[in-house]
Order: C-alpha cells, then structure tokens, then sequence
C-alpha cells in the first residue's frame, strides 16, 4: 500500500500518538483489504453511540492530540437535558453520556446527533468519495445517492475524520458496485413500512452482496422509503449497495445495473405474499402495551405532520407514552409551526438526538411496546423489551386504544 | 510431538503470537451478544450458543451487526480480559477488522487450508500473525 511521506510520518507518530493511532486503523483497513492507497474525503459520519467502546476511542484519540482534518455528523445518544426530566437513569449512565458529548467535542465533530444524514445533515454529491457509518446510512449514500462509502465502523469514520482520507477499496472502486443478484419485486410497495419489509427480505437473500431490484409495478420512492428499505436490509443482512432499475442513479438500465456485464438469472421473486408473510412472522405480539416508539431510523418532518394527520385529534392512552425520536431540525420546525404543541395536547412528545437504544427508555423494559420499524424492535428485544411491530397507522389506533390487538 | 502438529500459511490482520483451545463458529459473530464477565455468547440460536470464547482460538466465519455495537462488544471483552486470545477469520469485512485493530486482538485470515477442515473445537491451536501461521495440534481422540 503506498503512502505518501507525510502519511508515513503521521504513521510513525511524528504528529503525535493522536493521529498516529487514527492513521494505524486506516492503515490496518487497507492493508487488509488490498487498497493501493488512501484517497481524500470531505465528508464523514461517525456512528457514535455512547457506548464505552465508541467512547474510548475518541478520547483515546483526543487525549492524543488529534482534531479532525474534516469535520464529522454524528449519531445520537440521548438529550440528557430533556429526557432525565421524564425518566431516571443511574449515575453512571448519565456520566458515560456527558462523556461522550465532552469527547466528541473536543474532536471536533459537528454534533448532529442525527442517525440519517444523507436525508439532511450530510448530503454527498453523486460519485463523491466518503466515510460513512450507520448501517443503515451506508445503502442510503450508495444506493440512494450514487455515493461511495464503505461500511465503515463508528471507530474508522472517526479515523477518517482526523486524517481526512480512507482507503481505497470497495465500494470505492466501480467494479465493486455492480449487482450480485437479481431480485423480482412483483409486489406492491405503498409507504415505507412497506419499503422496509422489503428491505428486510432483501437483506436476508443478499448478505453482503448488492441486490439489484426490478419491480413489476412502477415505483417512485421518497427519501423515507429508501430510508426504511436499507435500514432494515443491513439489520437482516449486511447490505450497503444496491440498484432498483430505472430508480437509483447507478441503474439506469439493467445491464448498467451489472456493470454492462452479463445479466444473472432471477434469484428470487418477492411477492405480496412474501411481504405478507415476513410481517406475519415479525410482528406476532399483541396485547396491552405502555409505549409506541417510533424513529428508528429519526423521523422526518413529513412523518410527524403524517402522525398529526392520523391521529385527527384524538388522544393517546393514559396508560401508554408516545415518543417521536427526530432529527432535531424537524422538531425545530415542529416548534415553530405549533405542530409539537397541538401534538403534546394529544399525549404526543418527539425528542430530538436521541436513539431508541439507550437508557433513558429502560423504564419502558419488562412491557410490551409498540414501533414501526423491525430494525427497533430487534435493538429493543435485547434489551429487555418485546416489541410489536405494524405500520403507523395501526400504531396510532393501537396507541389511542393502550393495546394492540 | 512435534510431528503432529500441522502448520498453515496465513496472512496477519493484527499483530502478535497466541496459543490455545479451538472454538469454531460457522456462523458470523456479533461481540455484543457475549457476556463480558464470562465470554459466553449469548445470541439465542448462534452456531456456538453458550460456549466461551475468552482466551480461546476462535476460528469465525465473520462478523456481522451494526457499526457500533461490534466495537463495544471487543471493548467489553478487553476490559474483562475475556477476548479471544486470537481470531482467525473465513470472510474478512471491515467492522470486525477495526474493531480488533481498536483492542489489538491479534487476527489472521486467509489461511492455506479451509480452517473448517482442518480445525475442530478443543485442538490445540498457534497463532504466530508475525510469521503469518498457524499451527494446529489435533485433540487426542
């Protein structure tokens, strides 16, 4: 792998243990995976957390020295501002938090706390090389937007970050974007519960390679949809590249879609029976529940005036908390338009910076909950709290009624 | 002894020498279903459900989960001194890579012979990353 000298310098801690430590993981990454050198980036996400692994490296790297080189988005923990007001958490929790944001800080990230940035905080230009954590961010920039990222850790984003460059290999590379697999969507998608009930299929046929999807019905996917269809296929699998032919950017044509290459036999067919049946198999609990969570991944402005719009003024059940996690500019707008009053009104709260993954909803744990999104319940389970799963719809008549039948 | 000890080329990911008990997983592997206190894996329906991997050789079909949680899983493990003494991987992907780089895990892949073939759970098991082998004693029958 060739480096350049000032590269080997920083390598060999000539600019301090800091942005040593941040070249190994680069260099290590590209040794592993055969690239021939590190490329610049502008943009980088990192996955923060605020969990102690995560959070040891940053400070590892800030007590080091190192800043960033460019400045990072970033994941979320949890508003400790607002949400100890409402729920107990221990010392320690809220220590390891207040850490965190002191680490990240320190860095130089720009805390977005924000777990979709190509639908705002970060939006990469077609082609434009870049670092990007989340898994569910990662199929969105490749697949959605025509960038090229790899699906990097938390832990080599920030790497990325503080050097300003990542190696060069996979998904950086035209070859390694082509499709793998041909996969025939005769099923019918309307909205992006159901975009991520296809994700979830998909991800389970795919693994690690690019699915390349052609539909029967003509489809026209918002940025939710793709949202919701890559989150769900990296929870499944470990998917993050894929074309739908005729719709994302790199498959305008299903040869062009395989990289001119000879087109695969069908894989699979996936009808609305499938999707029938992976819900079936997902979402089998029912009975009462004490909380409907919904943003994972963060909800977008139009999903909370969609909220708004089904509930049509009716209120949520006394005994079943509502919470909206969002990206905190669409809670801003929500302010300002009186949209997240008229909302509280109704037993409604949104929360921005926050992830469903966190301690602040431990109270929650032992009761079953309610979400939209596979990908929650499946963090969720672990930690203690079945989650039903069905579209948001029935989630807000289930949230007017307290149970879920 | 030394005649029945068989030696495979490998190619070193991270660094450092490591000796033995085999553990083998066909399935990928998410670090944060482990029990750090003990090195368990607690994922239910996990090829090795319920068995320890601290200290062990563990030879892993790859890795898999979101792009934190791996890392806090090695993490754990690290702090409890619980980690596997040595990886070596079947399918190389770049999570599990960094997250073993971060705790300085030691790690080989692409090993000369399909370690599935050749490794079976309690041989006796060298990783040398440095000389890019492995070394295996099989368990007496």
């Amino acid at each position: 792998m060739f480096l350049t000298d000032e590269e080997k310098r920083i390598l060999d801690g000539s600019e301090g243990p800091g942005k040593q430590k941040a070249m190994e993981m680069l260099y290590a990454l590209g040794l592993t995976f055969d690239a021939e050198k590190l490329i610049p980036v502008k943009r980088a996400h990192v996955a923060l957390s605020g969990q102690e692994g995560d959070t040891y490296w940053c400070e590892l790297l800030v007590s080091g020295g190192a800043t960033c080189a460019i400045t990072p988005t970033t994941n979320p923990y949890w508003d400790t501002c607002y949400l100890t007001k409402f729920y107990e958490v221990t010392k320690e929790e809220l220590d390891l938090a207040n850490r965190t944001g002191d680490a990240y800080r320190k860095i130089g990230a720009k805390l977005t706390y924000h777990c979709a940035p190509g639908l705002s905080t970060g939006v990469p230009f077609f082609g434009e090389h870049i670092a990007y954590s989340e898994s569910s961010a990662t199929p969105y920039v490749n697949g959605a937007l025509g960038a090229r990222s790899n699906r990097e850790s938390s832990i080599s984003a920030l790497a990325a970050a503080v050097i300003g460059k990542t190696p060069y290999y996979g998904f950086h590379i035209d070859e390694n974007r082509h499709g793998h697999l041909l996969i025939e969507v005769e099923a019918d998608v309307k909205d992006c519960y159901d975009w991520g009930i296809l994700g979830h299929v998909v991800g389970e046929l795919a693994g690690y390679h690019n699915p390349v999807l052609r539909f029967k019905h003509k489809v026209n996917p918002g940025p939710e949809d793709y949202l919701y269809f890559g989150a769900e296929a990296a929870t499944s699998g470990a998917v993050a590249m894929y074309h739908m032919v005729g719709v994302t950017p790199e498959a305008p044509t299903i040869e062009a879609a395989f990289g001119g290459g000879k087109v695969p036999a069908t894989a699979a067919v996936i009808t609305d029976k499938d999707l029938k049946e992976r819900e079936a198999k997902l979402t089998p609990a029912t009975g009462d529940i004490n909380l409907v969570m919904l943003g994972c991944p963060h909800y977008t402005y139009d999903q909370i005036l969609e909220i708004d719009r089904l509930f049509a003024g009716r209120k949520v059940s006394h005994n079943t908390a509502f919470w909206i996690l969002a990206e905190a500019g669409a809670v801003e707008l929500a302010e300002r338009s009186h949209l997240r009053q008229k909302l509280e009104l109704l037993g409604v709260r949104m929360v921005g910076d926050t992830c469903i993954d966190e301690p602040c909803w431990k109270s929650f744990e032992g009761h079953l909950g309610l979400t939209d999104s596979p990908k929650c319940a499946y963090y969720r389970e672990r930690r203690g709290q079945p989650f039903a799963i069905r579209r948001l719809s029935e989630c807000v008549e289930a949230a007017i009624k307290g149970r879920i039948d | 002894m030394s005649q029945d000890v068989k030696t495979y080329k490998c190619r070193k990911i991270v660094k450092g020498c490591a000796e033995g008990e085999a553990v083998v997983s066909r399935d990928a592997m998410c670090f944060y279903l482990t029990d750090p206190e003990t090195g368990e894996v607690i994922e239910r329906n996990h090829a090795i459900h319920g068995k320890s991997i601290a200290n062990k050789i563990l030879v892993l079909k790859s890795g898999k989960g979101s792009s934190v949680v791996q890392v806090d899983g090695f993490y754990q493990l690290w702090m409890k001194h619980n980690l596997p003494a040595a990886i070596i991987l079947v399918e190389t992907e770049p999570v599990i890579v960094s997250a073993a780089v971060m705790v300085e895990c030691t790690m080989v892949d692409r090993m000369e012979a399909d370690p599935y073939e050749v490794i079976e759970d309690g041989d006796h098991v060298e990783v040398d990353a440095e000389r890019g082998e492995v070394r295996v004693r099989k368990k007496a029958a």
